[in-house]
């Protein structure tokens, strides 16, 4: 690891100028990414700003809807939240272990770093770790990589599963800036790599994310998160999916499926929403939707299979929909 | 200095002169470790971890996998169970740690001490103290939590000796013993 200059603001203010004066600054918030990624020298920042400090966490609750701190950990056990929005709690749950949700929190989940191993190894190229190296993932190990959203130059996948269930609730991202605030749809926070797969989000250079904002939704409630992975637990996503269904007079009137796992950011699968518009949510539906939601997948020939895992979580995921 | 490979032991070398050269500087610390407060200097890539175990000989907390992986290195923050090779030292000024070592009263067990050696949560013991250290911080969370929750809750730690259900069952019989102590 090599040495940075380490700062704790006490303010926002204060925080933001620490970012803006400092072109190799980081921030570290539950350090449970970021961490791993200084001790393998894949982030190497000049300055540490240590953003704990400042008045970020908690809940705030308005008929709007909640405002969830940026600081505030992924071990949040709120039973309003969990009405409200299961699919939230759901996916935080199913998400690492206890010991890191109990650090990692809301801004860093949503700001982690890809999975993909070749990320993850300065010894092999990686056009998102430095710019126009190319990646080794194509001609490497890609099993556990994109279906959706690739490039040339990058197939890895978003690992957070929290960031799909926001997607899948409307979310917003607040974020600070020397220039003030503004709010940015959580499906628009990250970026397809494209060939700049360096430019992972669409934060401007010193810009904080402070909160992340979930409204009111006639779907919020019956939602549910599903996640698909090597083992029982405590491992990321090979396809997951996060469904919100709002029906009237038993015809589905609006729908979110979200997918992770299979993409390089949070994956709206918006042919699957329009197959259940309009119609009773049942087993025809639901398989019409699971069918639909693998719509433009590129699979490689080592992880074709995540085709049928995603036919298969949207599946499941509908069909707990329905005792609800 | 190889990447993860840096350790900060007492007996060692001052770290590389990079600190120096780039105006980083070490960092005064006061923590509260096993109820003893104490001060020292840190360098500030010094994960929480390598200091309870080069600085402060802590050595009961184990070092697996370095990366968040195995939950060897699990210590109470704050009363909160987290992984100790995650987090940075200096980023914990002023905060509560405990360790392994903090449980005991003396040659009084902790009762999750006490329910492993009873219903034989261990093999090798490597993993050991990050077992107890986080089943200490489940009950903590949850003190109601029922046999069938434990190896959800408990799947930070892993054991490559296998003796899951011997750990279960210690988990569950230290919950029982706390109730019945209500």
């Amino acid at each position: 690891m090599d040495t940075f200059e380490y700062k704790r603001p006490g303010t926002v203010r204060e925080a933001l100028r620490l970012i803006a004066t400092h072109p190799d600054a980081e921030i570290i918030a539950g350090g449970t990414d970021l961490v791993t990624l200084l001790r393998d020298r894949v982030r190497t920042p000049a300055r540490l700003v240590d953003i704990n400090g400042l008045p970020l966490d908690g809940l705030r609750w308005s008929r709007d809807g909640v405002r969830i701190g940026a600081l505030c950990r992924n071990a949040v056990d709120d039973p309003r939240l969990a009405a409200a929005y299961p699919v939230l709690v759901r996916a935080l749950r199913s998400g690492a272990s206890p010991q890191i949700r109990n650090r990692a929190t809301f801004g860093g989940n949503l700001l982690q770093g890809v999975r993909c191993p070749y990320f993850r190894l300065p010894e092999f190229a990686c056009g998102r770790r430095e710019p126009g190296t190319g990646c080794a993932a194509i001609e490497g190990d890609g099993r556990l990589l994109g279906i959706f959203g690739t490039s040339a130059a990058c197939i890895a996948v978003h690992p957070s599963d929290c960031a799909v269930a926001l997607l899948a609730l409307d979310a917003t991202v607040v974020v600070e800036g020397a220039r003030g605030t503004r709010r940015i749809p959580v499906g628009d926070l990250h970026r397809l790599p494209g060939d700049t797969p360096h430019v992972e989000h669409a934060l401007r250079d010193g810009e904080l994310v402070v909160a992340v904002e979930v409204p009111a939704s006639p779907f919020a409630a019956r939602s549910t998160y599903v996640k698909f992975r090597e083992r029982a637990s405590y491992a990321f996503a090979l396809a997951s999916a996060a469904v919100a269904v709002h029906s009237e007079r038993g015809v589905v009137r609006d729908a979110r499926v979200c997918l992770g796992g299979v993409a390089p950011k949070p994956w709206r699968a918006h042919t699957a929403e329009s197959a259940l518009r309009g119609r009773r949510l049942d087993a025809a539906a639901i398989e019409a939707a699971a069918e639909a939601a693998t719509a433009g997948a590129a699979p490689r020939p080592d992880n074709a299979y995540k085709v049928e895992l995603v036919r298969g979580v949207v599946r499941r995921a509908l069909t707990e929909l329905l005792v609800k | 200095m190889l990447a993860g490979g840096l350790s900060l032991g007492a007996g060692l070398a001052a770290p590389p002169v990079r600190a120096e050269a780039s105006g980083a500087k070490p960092e005064i610390l006061t923590l509260v470790v096993n109820g003893d407060r104490v001060r020292l200097e840190v360098d500030v890539r010094a994960s929480l971890l390598d200091t309870l175990r080069d600085r402060l000989r802590l050595t009961g907390t184990k070092k697996g996998c370095d990366q968040g992986a195995c939950g060897a290195c699990t210590v109470l923050l704050d009363g909160r169970r987290v992984l100790s090779c995650l987090t940075l030292a200096v980023m914990h000024e002023g905060s509560e740690v405990t360790t392994v070592e903090g449980l005991a009263e003396g040659d009084r067990l902790h009762p999750v001490q006490r329910a492993f050696v009873d219903h034989d949560g261990f093999q090798c013991g490597f993993c050991t103290s990050g077992q107890i250290m986080s089943a200490v911080g489940l009950l903590a969370e949850r003190p109601r939590v029922t046999a069938a929750e434990i190896p959800e809750l408990m799947s930070g730690n892993l054991c490559r000796c296998a003796a899951y259900s011997n750990i279960r069952d210690a988990i569950e019989a230290a919950a029982h013993l706390s109730r019945e102590g209500e």
